[in-house]
């Protein structure tokens, strides 16, 4: 066990939680055998005639006295209960030192075992769906509802508990895809997680070319602008963006490059959103309230994963079966 | 050593200068401190209330109040009761004025600063021990000061036997400053800036961490007050403790089994096997010695219950006592590994502190300050009784409601998080448990005021006590008996 740096610490934890454990008996043996007068209810308040009750005889602050009533016996007797309770349990389980404990018992262990009865419920369920491809288990009311079960725990947080997304997490109701859209595709996105970044242009451009390079792109999608600064900012664009949004901007699935002639924005098309996203790129660090996908292939494994995925797929497919 | 006390015992004073300044600064922080409670709570309700700003953001608030009542509020109370008592009951004037008058500066700079560097987000990011390193070093200072001032009124004491109040005010001392220096252990990255990192790492750090956390709960929380509580308790009952040899074992079996409590903070954790059993046999070991603590305060009361009819401050008194049983049993219960299976990360965890917190610290810290505050301007009695059976139903009615939303939200969400279904898939998503959760946010938010607004009462009643009054300093009796120490 690497639980100490040396076996010495583990006999030093042994021994003191011993003698805690035996300190606690001798003080209720002892305690408990000492003779005195008990407690009569009918006692006047002690003062002057402090020599009458059985107080212990000594006074402070002037008034300040003590009986020496004898413990109350159900108290001691839960006392030894617990004390006993806590030799049984440290025998039968780990927790004097490093000593395994008689049982046997560990949380890994109790774990795995709770983990595989757990998955071995789930093993006929998920070997129906195993042979069915991805827009067919979509079509399942049942599966679509699994899924949507799991999207709730895993997506929701940043798609939204409908799918629609917000500033920054794609909505995935409708057919616009950063990375694809195709059942496969989805099931790589939920696998691997995606790590799309935009660099920072803002040094670059400088101010002045941030605007025009905005006000190109706003023209794009037909949206209102300045025509001067858009006619100025097409060559940036085409220096600077064309490499990955494309050379027409419609984007790149590949490197999950957004389309910009479009209609769907994901921080916003406002000149002044488009001019901060180029000025300082975006998912350059999760500092910005945007984390990366994560990847879910490791947490959730294959088959629930195609779930999952059928479940995403089917939200803007509208498979025959779902309503 | 001689003792200056016996040659001039007629003139002689009590120093109840440093007492009236930390009674009053219980006070003040008390209202600081669960303002920013319900400020947070109402938080849970309405996130737009931190203004989107990060500095009234939740994550900067919640240490800012935790920090207010434990180290402001309950701190200042028990350096407050602990100078009185041991004034009291050693016959013996304070250690030192000049260290004595440094605590309290010193322990009131360390809020102030608390509360300008939390909201501006320096921080240790260790919870309950949040202040960076130059704040850590100052609290250090302040505490070497205390222990020095506190043992050496002790050594000075002209009653030949040390009474049970000192031994839990004592062990609440070194056990906090053994706390403090072990979990504080931090390096800082640069000698003039604010930023450090803790001397351990991994898992060690969280075992460290909750090592300090769960005996801070252990020695500030309940050692310190149960000091209060057996001076304060007899002495508004005007009865006797009722049983010393109790006192004796409940004593010696709380410093033998907190210590190793403190795992059961982080049940299924990477913490090994050993070390969490450990912490759970032990916690469930802590019942029988926790309860000592009360029984001995609630028989007291035996043969004169009926003052506590009359009696507001006793009702305070006692009533924190029942809190700290209640709260003393559902601990132990919860670090059972199947109860923390479902108590743990949900509100039930925020219901357990807060029966504590207010239950108990906040009911005992009140009814002694009500003790204290009078005395401390030459009266026997606050301004007003009648305001302090005001105070104390609303405050009842005010950790009653908080309790029991958060009791019932906390089992809600446990349940909720562990619901799956036939597939596999669970039941709720989280955010239905927030949902969920929401009418009892509501109920606790209510319950904060209520206990706030019980707070004013007492604001109300101490300006209205020491307003036309001077300081008043009593005379150390003359015949207090001989020195031991001489």
């Amino acid at each position: 066990m690497s639980d100490f740096t040396s076996s010495f610490w583990n006999i030093y934890v042994i021994v003191l939680v011993v003698v805690s454990l035996i300190s606690c008996g001798v003080l209720l043996v002892v305690t408990g055998r000492t003779k005195v007068a008990p407690f009569k209810k009918t006692i006047a308040p002690v003062g002057n005639e402090a020599s009458a009750a059985p107080v212990t005889g000594h006074v402070w602050d002037g008034d300040l006295q003590e009986y020496n009533n004898p413990l109350p016996k159900w108290w001691s007797h839960l006392f030894w209960i617990t004390i006993v309770f806590a030799v049984v349990y440290l025998i039968l389980y780990p927790g004097l030192g490093n000593l395994p404990g008689v049982l046997g018992w560990t949380s890994d262990g109790a774990y795995a075992s709770e983990r595989k009865d757990f998955d071995a419920r789930l093993v006929p369920l998920y070997e129906k769906y195993a042979k069915m491809d991805v827009e067919q288990i979509a079509a399942d009311p049942a599966a679509r509802q699994t899924g949507e079960r799991m999207f709730l725990t895993y997506c929701s947080p940043c798609h939204g508990s409908d799918a629609g997304g917000t500033t920054g997490f794609p909505s995935l109701r409708d057919k616009d895809w950063l990375y694809g859209g195709t059942t496969a595709n989805i099931i790589a996105s939920i696998t691997g997680g995606r790590m799309g970044v935009m660099p920072a242009f803002g040094q670059a451009l400088g101010e002045d070319g941030v605007r025009n390079a905005a006000a190109y792109v706003r023209s794009l999608s037909g949206l209102p602008r300045d025509s001067t600064r858009a006619q100025l900012g097409k060559p940036l664009f085409l220096q600077n963006c064309a490499a990955c949004h494309g050379l027409d901007g419609t984007g790149n699935q590949v490197v999950g490059a957004p389309n910009l002639t479009d209609a769907i924005w994901l921080y916003g098309s406002s000149e002044k959103t488009i001019a901060e996203g180029i000025t300082r790129g975006r998912h350059l660090d999760i500092t910005d309230g945007h984390p990366p996908m994560p990847a879910f292939g490791p947490v959730l494994g294959a088959d629930k994963i195609k779930l999952l995925a059928a479940y995403v797929w089917g939200l803007s497919n509208n498979p025959p079966a779902a309503k | 050593m001689a003792n200056p006390m016996t040659n001039t015992a007629a003139a002689a004073t009590f120093n109840y200068k440093v007492v009236r300044q930390f009674a009053i600064m219980t006070v003040v922080w008390g209202i600081v401190g669960m303002a920013v409670g319900v400020i947070i709570a109402a938080q849970l309700l309405w996130p737009e209330l931190n203004f989107d700003t990060p500095w009234f953001s939740y994550g900067r608030l919640r240490p800012l109040h935790t920090n207010a009542v434990i180290f402001a509020f309950g701190g200042c109370a028990l350096f407050a009761s602990s100078y009185y008592c041991v004034q009291r009951t050693c016959q013996a004037r304070l250690f030192s004025d000049g260290l004595a008058a440094f605590t309290f500066w010193g322990w009131n700079a360390v809020i102030v600063l608390a509360a300008i560097t939390l909201p501006l987000g320096i921080t240790s990011s260790k919870e309950y021990a949040e202040l960076e390193w130059p704040i850590d070093i100052l609290i250090t200072l302040v505490w070497v000061a205390y222990a020095v001032v506190f043992f050496g009124t002790i050594a000075r004491r002209t009653t030949p036997h040390i009474y049970v109040a000192n031994w839990f005010f004592g062990s609440y001392i070194l056990t906090i400053a053994l706390l403090h220096v072990v979990n504080s252990a931090e390096l800082p990255v640069t000698l003039l800036g604010w930023k450090s990192y803790s001397a351990y790492a991994g898992v060690q750090d969280a075992m460290v961490q909750w090592w300090y956390g769960h005996n801070a709960v252990g020695f500030f929380l309940t050692a310190g007050f149960l000091g209060m509580m057996y001076y304060f308790v007899p002495k508004q009952a005007g009865r006797p403790v009722y049983s010393y040899r109790l006192s004796v074992v409940h004593f010696w079996s709380l410093i033998f089994t907190y210590m190793w409590a403190g795992p059961h903070h982080l049940l299924y954790t990477a913490l090994p096997d050993w070390t969490q059993s450990l912490g759970m046999v032990f916690s469930l070991v802590l019942l029988a010695p926790s309860w000592g603590g009360m029984i001995n305060g609630i028989m007291t009361l035996s043969g004169a219950w009926h003052k506590l009819r009359e009696d507001p401050i006793l009702k305070f008194l006692i009533v924190s006592l029942s809190f700290y049983g209640m709260s003393t049993f559902e601990g132990p219960m919860m670090s059972i590994k199947t109860v923390n299976a479902l108590s743990h990360y949900t509100d039930w965890g925020i219901g357990h502190v807060h029966s504590g917190a207010l239950g108990w610290v906040a009911f005992i810290s009140i009814g002694s300050m009500y003790y204290l505050l009078p005395r401390m301007f030459g009266k026997s009695e606050m301004w007003s009784l009648r305001l302090i059976t005001v105070h104390f139903w609303i405050a009842t009615i005010g950790v009653v409601l908080y309790i029991a939303a958060m009791w019932i939200a906390g089992v809600m969400q446990g349940l909720m998080w562990r619901a799956t279904n036939p597939d596999g898939t669970l039941t709720y998503a989280f955010v239905e448990t927030v949902k969920a959760t929401k009418p009892f946010y509501a109920i606790r938010l209510l319950g904060g005021l209520l206990f706030l607004s019980g707070m004013f009462v007492m604001v109300y009643n101490t300006i209205r006590t020491v307003a036309g009054n001077r300081p008043y300093d009593a005379p150390i009796p003359v015949n207090a008996g001989t020195p031991v120490h001489a």
